[in-house]
């Protein structure tokens, strides 16, 4: 199971701040990952595909749709606000 | 020294501290963020501020060291709070040490430029009127990028 993780306005619409989620077989990618809880919630996931949205993958910053596998944590950020 | 806490803190008892630390410096710049008590004339009840432990830290930290490689600072105090803010209750402390006054404002000014725009915090404003999620200002960004002109000019 890949462990999500949603941060500021994300969490609220995820309506927690972490759900698993069981990766099916076979290569995946972020995309994947977000194709997969659009299509229970396609809200959630198109504010996941935003632009601004950045993505963590164990603990590191990762720049664009990298590969994921089934027991990675991927964590969604939308824009910081901090100071 | 870098600290994202829970806890209230006190400002002038961590700037003590950071003398002790910062001794011999010729300059201390230090700045203190606090909860403002309104937003666009609307009370603020709250401020909620929220990380990602971890990976937070680093991501100070990777300032802290950027701010290093761009000004001969001798010491550097990061102290973040997260968690529910009153009105009034300090949220960011930054403190910076050095031989001369300029590096120390410019760093100063620098690590809040990038605190607002690249840690990993996200902070919602409770009001009267309902709670929102704040993003940095169109302004906030284009203070953040001018740095970067800076060292690309450099």
């Amino acid at each position: 199971m890949a462990r999500l993780l949603f941060f500021g306005k994300l969490a609220d619409l995820a309506g927690a701040k972490a759900r698993e989620e069981k990766l099916s077989d076979g290569a995946h990618k972020i995309s994947d990952l977000i194709n997969a809880i659009g299509l229970k919630d396609e809200t959630l996931a198109a504010a996941l595909r935003e632009e601004t949205v950045r993505f963590v993958v164990n603990e590191q910053i990762v720049s664009g749709d990298v590969p994921i596998s089934d027991d990675d944590e991927v964590a969604f950020l939308p824009p910081v606000s901090g100071g | 020294m870098i600290s994202v806490t829970d806890q209230p803190f006190d400002p002038a008892n961590a700037l003590s501290k950071f003398e002790q630390r910062a001794r011999g410096a010729g300059a201390i710049v230090n700045f203190i963020g606090k909860v403002r008590e309104e937003a666009d004339g609307d009370p603020v009840e709250a401020l909620v501020l929220e990380h990602y432990p971890g990976v937070t830290e680093q991501s100070i930290a990777e300032i802290a060291a950027d701010a290093q490689a761009r000004w001969p600072i001798s010491a550097v105090d990061i102290i973040h709070r997260v968690g529910r803010l009153s009105p009034g209750e300090p949220i960011v402390m930054v403190a910076v040490a050095s031989a001369h006054r300029r590096a120390a404002f410019e760093a100063a000014d620098f690590l809040m430029d990038y605190l607002k725009t690249r840690a990993l915090f996200w902070k919602k404003e409770i009001r009267a009127s309902g709670e929102t999620w704040i993003e940095p200002r169109d302004d906030d960004y284009k203070h953040a990028a001018l740095w970067e002109d800076k060292k690309e000019g450099a």
